[in-house]
C-alpha cells in the first residue's frame, strides 16, 4: 500500500549538500502569520485522503474501516461517541441493546484529526435526539472535553448548512453531552454502557458527567447497575490469582498463543498488575470463545479462578468472581483430605454457597521435583487445559508441550524436559476435593490493616490494599494529592517464606546486617535493662559491647510479616559459630512458626525508646545503625541494592531531609500507592518527599533549596525584628546557629521551641509570621534521588545545571547502570559488554563518568561508592556531601534484578566490582583544595581480580558470552583496557599536590 | 629427528601435547601452539554440570522477575539463539579445526552416566579428531562401594563409546583400590588410551573469612612421579596408548613419561605458568638430548624402561619403597 512516489517525494525534501536549504528559520509577526496558513490546504484534503487508503486497505485484506464508523439500530434515538478500544465495548453492548428492541447505536471516531465535521454530521443517524459524547480524559477548566467539543462544533456548523441533502429532516439539534470515563485505564463496561443510554433516555440528561466511579462530591457520577452483564454463555472465561515471580502471567500468555494459534477459538488475555516490585499479585483475565471478542473490560462472572499462591486467600476476595458450579483450582500445600480445615472462613463460603467444583495441586512440590524450582506456571496451566476442557485432554497436553519446546527450547534440552516433567506429573498430582458435608468453620480473613490504624489507613489505603480502590468515592480522596507517610508499616504483607533469625551469642555487632537490609526490617537497638522488663518471652538481647554504652543491652529485630526473605543480612553477616561453619548470628528459618512470637517481638521493640542521637558516634557504622531508618519496608525488589542507601540517608538526615525523586524505580517503591515506606520519628519528624518528572528533578529539587532558603531567611529577617520581645541570647543563638551535628541540630530545635513559646506571648504581626517559619530555622537537607536513566540521561541536563548553580543540595544518583523500572534499558551508565535492551549484542562503548564530569565544576562534591565492597566508605562519603554547604554528587552502585544476579549475593558483586576496578571508590571535597591538597583522593586500592571475574558473577555480560561467544571475548578484552585506563588516570588525578617549593617565597 | 609418534592411532609429528586447558579457548593460541611444535592439542573440558548449569542458570535470570511489574515485563532482551552449553564448545572445535592441521582431540568431563554423553557425537561431528574424556568425580555417598563407583565409570565409558568412532581416550585419577585392573576394565570398555591423570582441585580454607574456597594451583614437577610409574606398570600390560599428564615440565620429564610407555607428553601448568613458548624450549631440550645421546626416533625409546623392560621390575613396586625409607640414617647425608 506504500506509495513509493510519496516515499521518493520525502526523502527528496531532506537536508542535504547536496541540494542545500535552510529550515526552522527563526520568524517575525510580518510574515509567521502568513506562513502558517499555507498548511491548511493539506488538513482540509488528509480526510480524504485517509479514507481513500482506508478504502484500499479495504481492498487488500477485507476490513472495511471509515472516518466515523457508525454501528448499531438504523433509526438509533441514543447513541454514543467515542473512539479507542472502549468502542469495542460499546459495540457489544449495542448489538446486546439492539437485540433487545432497544434504538442505540456507537459512532466510532477512527480519525480525531484532522475532525472531519461533516463527515460526523453525516455518519449519525438523523433519527439521534440524544448523544453522550465520552473522552477518556480530564481538561479542568475547559468547557469540556476535547472529543465533545469537537462534536458540539460539528453538529452547530454542520446542521442546516446549506446544501446539505438531509437538512430539512433535522429541525432541531439533538441534545449532546459529554462525559469523562475510564481515565489511567479504569474498568468501562457493558453495565457502564447501559447506564449512559439509560441516563440518555431521561428528560434533561446530565452534561459533564462521569462513569464508573462515585462522584459524592460534585455528583457528576451516573448511576449503573454493577450486576448487569451481557457476557454469553458460549465463551471461556477463567481468572487467575498469582505473584509475580511465580509465572502465572507467562503460563496464560502461553494458553492464549496455544489457543489463539492452534485452534478456531478466538482469545483474549489481560493482565492486572499491582506496583510492588517484591510480592507482586498478578491477576490474569482469559477469554476464549467461537467469535472475536470486543469486550475490553476484566472478567465479571469467571467460570474457572485458579489461585496460584495459598497467602493470597487470607488477603484477597479471590472468588470474588465465581460462578454458581463455577470451577476452583487452589495451589495447596495442604492436599484433599486437610485443605478444607486451612481455608480462610470466606473461602469456605463461597465453595459452599456457589456450590463450587474445588481441585487442589501442591505445584510448588510438583515444580521443585521437576526441577524447575519456584515456578509453578507449567504445572497450573496444565491444570487448566485439563479442567477447563477449553481441548481435549490429550490435546491439550501435546499443545502444552510444543508450546514449552517453541518457548524454551532455545534455551535447551534440560529446561525442556523440565518443564515437560512437569506437565506429565501436575496430572497425576491434581486433585478433586469433596466437599461434601463440609461445613464452613474456617479462621476469618484478617482486616487489610489493623484497627489500631489511623483512619486514612484503615479507611482509604485499607480499601487499596485489598484490591478495593474502585470503591473509593471521591470524596476519600486527597484534592492536592497529599498522602499521609508512615504508612507501610500498616500493610503486612507476608510475602518471606524464610526470614533470618537472631542469634546473640555469636554476633559482634558490627551492625552490617542492618545496614544492608534492603527493607530495613532488620533492626538495632541500645537500651537500659529495665526497658525490657516486660518483654515477651522469646525477646532476645544481650550486653552492649561498646564502652559507651555501658551498662546497655542490645537487641536486633526482624520484622517477620515485612521481611522478603532476601538473606543479604546473612550473606554479608561475618560471624560465625566456632564450631559449625554454616551458622552464622543470622540464619534463615522458615517464616510461619515465627510470625506470631516474633510480631510479639518486633511490636515490643518498636516500642522501645529510641536512644539519644548524641550518644550515637555517627562515623561508625555499629553504633549509626542504631539510628532509626524512616525509610521502611519498600516494596522494591527483594534485595534491592538501591534502597540501603537512600535508608542510611534517612538514617543519618531523615528527621529534616526534603526529598525530591524521580522517577523511576525509587519513586515506584517509594511513592506508589497504597503506602509509602519514607516514614516518620516518634516526634512525627521525618522526610518529606515529592516527585515531578523524569526529567526534571534536580530542577525540582533545587526549587525546593531556593524556597527553603528564602523561608529561612525571612524567619531570620523577623528573629531580628523581634529582637526585643525574644531576648538577646535567643536571638543570637538562633540565627548563628552551628548546625553541622546533631547536638547543634538538637540545640537549634530546643531554641525553636523556646521561641514559639514567647511569639505565643508577643501580639505583633511579625510573631504571627513568625510562627509559620520558626521550624525552617532549623537546618534542612535537601536530597535529590534518582536513578542512572535519570542523571546520566533524561535528567542531565538539569542536574548539569543544579551541580554548576553551587546550591546546597545532595544528589543521590542509585547507578544501576540500567533502565530498571521499565525493563532493562541501556542507559549511557551501562558499561561495555553489558547486554540490554538496546544493546543485545553488548554495549559497545565505555559508561560514561558522571563523576569526572561534576569534578571539573571544582566546586562540587563527588563521591562514588559501593556498599557491599567498603561500607564505612559509603557512611563517610554520605556524612561529607550532607555537611557540605555546596551542591554534592554521591554516584552509588546499586546491584540489580536487571543484572541477572543471584540478589541475596548482591553485595558480593559490588565487591567484585571494585575488587576487579569496573567501580572506583573516591570523593572529591572541594574543601580539601582549600587546604592546599588534592581535592581528589582515590579510596580504592588497586584492581585485585581480573575483570573478567567480575563479568562472570553476572548474566548481563554472561549472555553477550552466551549468544556472540566470538565477540565476547574481545569486548571483555576492551572491558578490562577500559578498566586498566580508569585506573591510570584517576591514579593520576588522585596524586597528592607538590608542597610549593620554598623559592616561591611560601610556607605550606 | 625423528619425534612423530602414534597415539589413539593418530600419527603425531610430536609427542608435545598441550592438555586442556584455558590456552587453547582462543584459536589464534591453538594456531601457535602448532607453530611452535604441538603434535595435537586437547581442547578445554566441556562440564557436564556446566551444561546442565549453564542452562538452568540462564533460564534462571532469563524468567527470574519478570511478568510481576507491567513496566518491567522482562529485564532482557531476547535473542534467537544461544550458543551455550555445547553449541559454543561445538562451534569453537569448528574454528579451530579450520585453523590447524594437527589433530583435536575434544574433552568432555564428567562422572554420571547421562544424557550429556551424546555430546561425544556432537564433538565427533564437529570435526574432532578424538575424544578425552576426563572421568572426573569424588564419591561422596558413603553407602557406595568401590565397584558401584567403578561400574558406574564404566557405563559412561560404554556410553560415550557408543557415540563415537574416532578415538576415545579417558583421563581419570590415580586414585582407585586397583588401578591396573581398572584400566584393564576401561580398556575393555573402549577406551583407546589411558590419560594418567587427572589433577584434582582441592580446595582451600581461606582463614582470613573462614570459608572453603576453590584454589588452582598448578602443577609442581614432583608431581609427575605418579603417572611415571603407572605408565611404567601399565605399559605392555593393558594394550591401551597412554598419555602422561601431571608435573611434566622440562624436556627430561618428557624422556621420562615416553621411556616409562606413554605416547604423548601433556602439558599444562608449564604453559599457564610460561606461556606457550616455553614449548619451543621443550622441543629443543628433547631433540638436543637425544641426539647427544644418539637417540633416533621417539619410538625407539617409548616402553624402554618400563616395569617391563627394566633390570629391577620392583623399582616400581612396594619394595622399593621399603628400601627408601628404611635406610639407615646414617646413609642419608
Amino acid at each position: 500500500m506504500i506509495d513509493e512516489k510519496a516515499v521518493a517525494a520525502h526523502r527528496a525534501r531532506k537536508l542535504s549538500p547536496d541540494h542545500p536549504v535552510l529550515r526552522g528559520t527563526a520568524q517575525n509577526p510580518d510574515v509567521y502569520f502568513q506562513a502558517r496558513e499555507t498548511v491548511n490546504r493539506f488538513y482540509d484534503a488528509c480526510p480524504d485522503a485517509t479514507q481513500r487508503v482506508m478504502d484500499r486497505f479495504a481492498e487488500t485484506v477485507g476490513r472495511q474501516y471509515k472516518l466515523f464508523e457508525y454501528h448499531g439500530h438504523p433509526e438509533a434515538e441514543r447513541v454514543i461517541v467515542m473512539m479507542g478500544s472502549g468502542a469495542e465495548t460499546t459495540h457489544e453492548t449495542v448489538d446486546h441493546l439492539v437485540s433487545q428492541g432497544e434504538r442505540v447505536g456507537v459512532l466510532k471516531v477512527r480519525l480525531y484529526r484532522p475532525f472531519d465535521g461533516r463527515r460526523f454530521v453525516e455518519a449519525l443517524p438523523r433519527t439521534a435526539r440524544a448523544i453522550a459524547v465520552l473522552d477518556r480524559t480530564k481538561e479542568p477548566g475547559a468547557g469540556g472535553e476535547p472529543l465533545y467539543l469537537d462534536c458540539v462544533a460539528a453538529l452547530a456548523e454542520h446542521v442546516d448548512v446549506a446544501g446539505h441533502a438531509d437538512a430539512s429532516v433535522r429541525t432541531l439539534l439533538p441534545r449532546l453531552v459529554g462525559g469523562r470515563y475510564g481515565l489511567s485505564s479504569k474498568e468501562f463496561t457493558p453495565a457502564m454502557v447501559m447506564g449512559i443510554y439509560d441516563h440518555l433516555a431521561t428528560e434533561r440528561p446530565r452534561n459533564h458527567f462521569t462513569v464508573g466511579i462515585h462522584d459524592d462530591v460534585t455528583h457528576t457520577s451516573l448511576f449503573f447497575d454493577k450486576t448487569a452483564s451481557i457476557e454469553p454463555d458460549d465463551v471461556v472465561r477463567a481468572v487467575f490469582w498469582g505473584l509475580g515471580s511465580d509465572g502465572t502471567v507467562g503460563a496464560n500468555k502461553s494458553s492464549i498463543k496455544i489457543i489463539g494459534e492452534g485452534t478456531d477459538e478466538y482469545a483474549q488475555g489481560y493482565f492486572v498488575y499491582d506496583s510492588r516490585k517484591s510480592g507482586a499479585v498478578t491477576i490474569s483475565h482469559l477469554r476464549f470463545g467461537p467469535r472475536p471478542i470486543r469486550g475490553s473490560y476484566l472478567i465479571e462472572q469467571a467460570g474457572f479462578v485458579g489461585c496460584h499462591q495459598w497467602s493470597l486467600l487470607e488477603r484477597y476476595e479471590v472468588l470474588g468472581t465465581i460462578v454458581e458450579g463455577g470451577t476452583f483450582l487452589l495451589n495447596s500445600p495442604f492436599g484433599p483430605a486437610e485443605v478444607w480445615a486451612e481455608l480462610p472462613r470466606e473461602i469456605q463460603d463461597a465453595i459452599l454457597v456457589k456450590k463450587l467444583r474445588f481441585y487442589v495441586i501442591d505445584g510448588h512440590k510438583v515444580a521443585k521435583e521437576s526441577g524447575l524450582g519456584g515456578r509453578i506456571n507449567t504445572v497450573m496451566q496444565t491444570c487448566f487445559f485439563v479442567l477447563s476442557r477449553v481441548l481435549p485432554r490429550d490435546e491439550a497436553v501435546n499443545a502444552i508441550k510444543y508450546a514449552i519446546r517453541k518457548d524454551y527450547g532455545v534455551q535447551g534440552e534440560e529446561v525442556v524436559t523440565r518443564n515437560e516433567r512437569a506437565v506429565d506429573r501436575a496430572l497425576e498430582e491434581m486433585h478433586e476435593v469433596d466437599v461434601a458435608g463440609c461445613v464452613a468453620r474456617g479462621t476469618p480473613q484478617p482486616l487489610p490493616v489493623p484497627v489500631a490504624a489511623p483512619d486514612f489507613v484503615r479507611n482509604v489505603l485499607g480499601k487499596v490494599i485489598a484490591g478495593k480502590g474502585d470503591e473509593l468515592p471521591v470524596s476519600a480522596m486527597p484534592i492536592d494529592g497529599t498522602y499521609p507517610t508512615a504508612t507501610s508499616r500498616w500493610e503486612k504483607r507476608n510475602i518471606a517464606r524464610e526470614i533470618p533469625v537472631w542469634e546473640p551469642d555469636l554476633c559482634i555487632q558490627c551492625g552490617k546486617c542492618a545496614m544492608v537490609c534492603p527493607h530495613s526490617v532488620i533492626r538495632i537497638k541500645v537500651m537500659p535493662p529495665e526497658a525490657i522488663v516486660s518483654a515477651p518471652p522469646t525477646f532476645k538481647t544481650m550486653a552492649a559491647k561498646d564502652k559507651e554504652f555501658d551498662g546497655l543491652r542490645y537487641s536486633i529485630q526482624v520484622a517477620p510479616e515485612d521481611c522478603t526473605g532476601c538473606a543479604i543480612c546473612v550473606d554479608i553477616c561475618p560471624a560465625r559459630s566456632k564450631s559449625a561453619n554454616k551458622i552464622k548470628a543470622l540464619n534463615m528459618h522458615a517464616q510461619p512458626p515465627l510470625r506470631e512470637p516474633e510480631s510479639r517481638n518486633w511490636d515490643f521493640f518498636v516500642g522501645l525508646p529510641e536512644l539519644d542521637r548524641r550518644l550515637i558516634k555517627e562515623g561508625s557504622i555499629r553504633q549509626q545503625q542504631i539510628q532509626q531508618p524512616l525509610f521502611e519496608f519498600p516494596s522494591a525488589c527483594s534485595g534491592c541494592g538501591e534502597t540501603p542507601y537512600i535508608k542510611l540517608a534517612t538514617q543519618l538526615f531523615g528527621d529534616r531531609m526534603v526529598v525530591a525523586n524521580a522517577t523511576g524505580c525509587s519513586s515506584i517503591y517509594g511513592g506508589n500507592l497504597p503506602t509509602t515506606p519514607w516514614s516518620q520519628n516518634a516526634e512525627g519528624r521525618g522526610p518529606a518527599w515529592s516527585n515531578s518528572l523524569f526529567e526534571d528533578n534536580a530542577e525540582f529539587g533545587m526549587g525546593m533549596r531556593l524556597a527553603i532558603d528564602k523561608q529561612h531567611e525571612m524567619a531570620s529577617e523577623l528573629v531580628l525584628a523581634l529582637r526585643g520581645e525574644l531576648g538577646e541570647e535567643l536571638v543570637e543563638g538562633l540565627v548563628g546557629a552551628d548546625q553541622r551535628t546533631e547536638a547543634g541540630i538538637f540545640e537549634q530545635r530546643a531554641r525553636v521551641a523556646i521561641l514559639k513559646q514567647r511569639l505565643a506571648a508577643s501580639a505583633r504581626a511579625e510573631a504571627r509570621r513568625l510562627e509559620d517559619l520558626a521550624d525552617m530555622l532549623v537546618r534542612k537537607s535537601v536530597w535529590i534521588i534518582g536513578g542512572d536513566g535519570w542523571a546520566y540521561d533524561i535528567g542531565f541536563g538539569g542536574l548539569d545545571h543544579v551541580l554548576a548553580s553551587g546550591a546546597d543540595v545532595n544528589v543521590l544518583v542509585l547507578d544501576t547502570e540500567v533502565y530498571s523500572n521499565t525493563g532493562g534499558q541501556m542507559s549511557k551508565a551501562t558499561p561495555r559488554a553489558a547486554v540490554a535492551k538496546f544493546a543485545a549484542g553488548g554495549k559497545p562503548g565505555p559508561k560514561k563518568d558522571l563523576g569526572r564530569i561534576a569534578m571539573t565544576y571544582g566546586n562540587v562534591y563527588v563521591a562514588q561508592v559501593a556498599m557491599g565492597a567498603r561500607d564505612e566508605h559509603t557512611l563517610k562519603a554520605f556524612l561529607e556531601a550532607e555537611a557540605y554547604p555546596g551542591p554534592s554528587l554521591i554516584i552509588a552502585y546499586s546491584h540489580c534484578i536487571a543484572h541477572g544476579i543471584v540478589m541475596e549475593h548482591g553485595m558480593r558483586n559490588q565487591k567484585a566490582a571494585v575488587e576487579s576496578g569496573h567501580w572506583l571508590l573516591y570523593r572529591h571535597h572541594p574543601e580539601r583544595a582549600e587546604s592546599g591538597d588534592n581535592p581528589l583522593q582515590l579510596d580504592s586500592k588497586a584492581p585485585k581480580i581480573p575483570v573478567s571475574q567480575y563479568l562472570e558473577m553476572e548474566n548481563r555480560f554472561r549472555m553477550l558470552a552466551a549468544t556472540r561467544p566470538g565477540e565476547a571475548r574481545g569486548m571483555f578484552r576492551e572491558v578490562q583496557q577500559d578498566v586498566n585506563h580508569n585506573w591510570q588516570l584517576y591514579q593520576r588525578l588522585a596524586e597528592p599536590h607538590g608542597t610549593p617549593k620554598a623559592t616561591d617565597g611560601e610556607t605550606k | 629427528m625423528d619425534l612423530t609418534t602414534r597415539y589413539l592411532g593418530l600419527t603425531l609429528a610430536s609427542p608435545l601435547v598441550p592438555s586442556a586447558s584455558p590456552l587453547s579457548d582462543e584459536v589464534g593460541n591453538v594456531r601457535r601452539m602448532e607453530d611452535l611444535g604441538a603434535g595435537a592439542v586437547v581442547l578445554r573440558s566441556l562440564f557436564e554440570e556446566q551444561i546442565r548449569r549453564d542452562r538452568a542458570e540462564l533460564h534462571h535470570h532469563l524468567s527470574f522477575g519478570t511478568d510481576s511489574f507491567a513496566e518491567a515485563q522482562s529485564f532482557f532482551p531476547e535473542p534467537a539463539g544461544f550458543a551455550i552449553g555445547p553449541d559454543g564448545y561445538l562451534e569453537h572445535i569448528r574454528q579451530v579445526k579450520a585453523a590447524v592441521s594437527i589433530p583435536v582431540i575434544a574433552s568432555l568431563n564428567g562422572s554420571h552416566p547421562g544424557k550429556w554423553t551424546q555430546y561425544a557425537r556432537l564433538m565427533q561431528d564437529a570435526g574432532a579428531d578424538a575424544v578425552e574424556l576426563n572421568l572426573y568425580g569424588i564419591p561422596t555417598d558413603v553407602e557406595k562401594g568401590a565397584e558401584r563407583v567403578e561400574d558406574e565409570l564404566l557405563d559412561v565409558v560404554r556410553a560415550v563409546r557408543a557415540e563415537v568412532g574416532v578415538p576415545l581416550a579417558v583421563k581419570l585419577s590415580p586414585f582407585f583400590t586397583n588401578l591396573a585392573n581398572v584400566a584393564l576394565r576401561l580398556a575393555g570398555a573402549g577406551a583407546d588410551g589411558l590419560t594418567l591423570f587427572n589433577r584434582f582441585y582441592q580446595p582451600d580454607i581461606d582463614l582470613d573469612h573462614l570459608e572453603v574456597r576453590p584454589n588452582v594451583l598448578l602443577s609442581t614437577p614432583q608431581a609427575l612421579r605418579l603417572p611415571l610409574r603407572w605408565i611404567a606398570i601399565l605399559y605392555g600390560r593393558v594394550k591401551v596408548d597412554f598419555a602422561a599428564t601431571s608435573g611434566i615440565h622440562s624436556h627430561e620429564d618428557v624422556l621420562k613419561v615416553l621411556m616409562v610407555g606413554a605416547s604423548v607428553a601433556e602439558l599444562c601448568s608449564v604453559l599457564m605458568r610460561h606461556g606457550l613458548d616455553h614449548l619451543t624450549e621443550v622441543r629443543r631440550g628433547l631433540v638436543e638430548w637425544m641426539t647427544a645421546h644418539e637417540y633416533e626416533s621417539v619410538r625407539q625409546m617409548q616402553g624402554s624402561m618400563s616395569q617391563q623392560h627394566v633390570e629391577s621390575p620392583e623399582a616400581f613396586e612396594r619394595a622399593q619403597y621399603m628400601r627408601a625409607v628404611q635406610r639407615s640414617p646414617v646413609f642419608m647425608v
